[in-house]
């Protein structure tokens, strides 16, 4: 029952839930990073924990490296674009954003 | 036992970083959750990406989202979300039951509960992985780092640039 492989499922499962739920709830985009990061570290845990079953841990690792190294530009890039639109319109509220009209 | 308080502090802090309204706090709740995830991966036998997981997401990622928010200000949205939050638990519980239904098949089979009894950690071939079969892979991650920086510079260093010209 509290095999390594089965608590890191559940924590795989969990991650992605509570990543996805904080994604589709938060008005904030720098919150909005905050729930894709907290995915994508459920998902490349799976990707490591995928590489261990197949008894393949080094292709998983290699692997789960690719996607923090992508996961990391799609931080940096989106909490540019973050500070950018706070300066140019002063808010970071998703709803503002959407209802402004140029 | 360990690896039950590990999972149990990652979910822990994950839900603390999506509960919390100020970002700074939201952020190191964040860095929490990823220095615990590289510590499960570290006992799953993953010790190289533990420790890139570390360093990466546990620091950069947490010094730019403090250098971002410190720029951006911290400002904390308590109204009601865009998405109705019944729809948001429909859509993460319909999510984790397609997830649960497309893995638990691939873990009944005899193969998966042979490797789930094995508790020896496997030869360590990464760096052969990493630099002999994914080389292109590899050299990707080198210009997706030079992308990312350039991005940030353009982006970041524009305003100062049209205040010189104004000047």
């Amino acid at each position: 029952m509290f095999y390594l492989p089965n608590i890191v499922l559940v924590v795989v499962l969990a991650l992605l839930g509570i990543g996805i739920y904080c994604i589709l709830i938060s008005r904030n985009l720098i919150k909005i990073v905050v729930g894709l990061q907290i995915a994508v570290k459920g998902a490349f845990l799976a990707l490591v924990l995928a590489g261990k079953l197949a008894s393949q841990i080094d292709v998983g690792q290699s692997i789960a490296l690719t996607v923090i190294v992508a996961d990391t530009i799609v931080a940096v890039v989106a909490l540019a674009l973050a500070v950018q639109i706070r300066r140019k319109f002063g808010t970071l509220d998703v709803h503002a954003l959407m209802s402004l009209r140029r | 036992m360990v690896d039950l308080f590990i999972g149990a502090g990652i979910l822990f802090c994950a839900y603390k970083a999506m509960q919390e309204n100020r970002l700074l706090v939201s952020a190191l709740w964040l860095a929490l959750t990823s220095a615990l995830v590289s510590w499960m991966m570290y006992r799953v036998g993953a010790a190289e990406v533990a420790v890139v997981e570390l360093s990466v997401g546990a620091g950069l990622v947490t010094v730019l989202f403090v250098f971002a928010i410190n720029i951006a200000g911290d400002e904390s949205l308590t109204r009601q979300s865009l998405v109705p939050r019944p729809l948001a638990w429909f859509a993460v519980v319909f999510s984790m039951g397609l997830l649960v239904w497309m893995i638990m098949p691939a873990l009944q089979s005899e193969r998966m509960r042979a490797v789930l009894e094995q508790t020896g950690v496997l030869a360590g071939l990464f760096r052969s992985v990493l630099w002999n079969d994914r080389r292109v892979d590899t050299l990707m991650q080198v210009v997706l780092f030079f992308a990312g920086a350039l991005a940030v510079l353009g982006l970041i260093g524009e305003p100062n640039k049209s205040r010189e010209e104004r000047e």
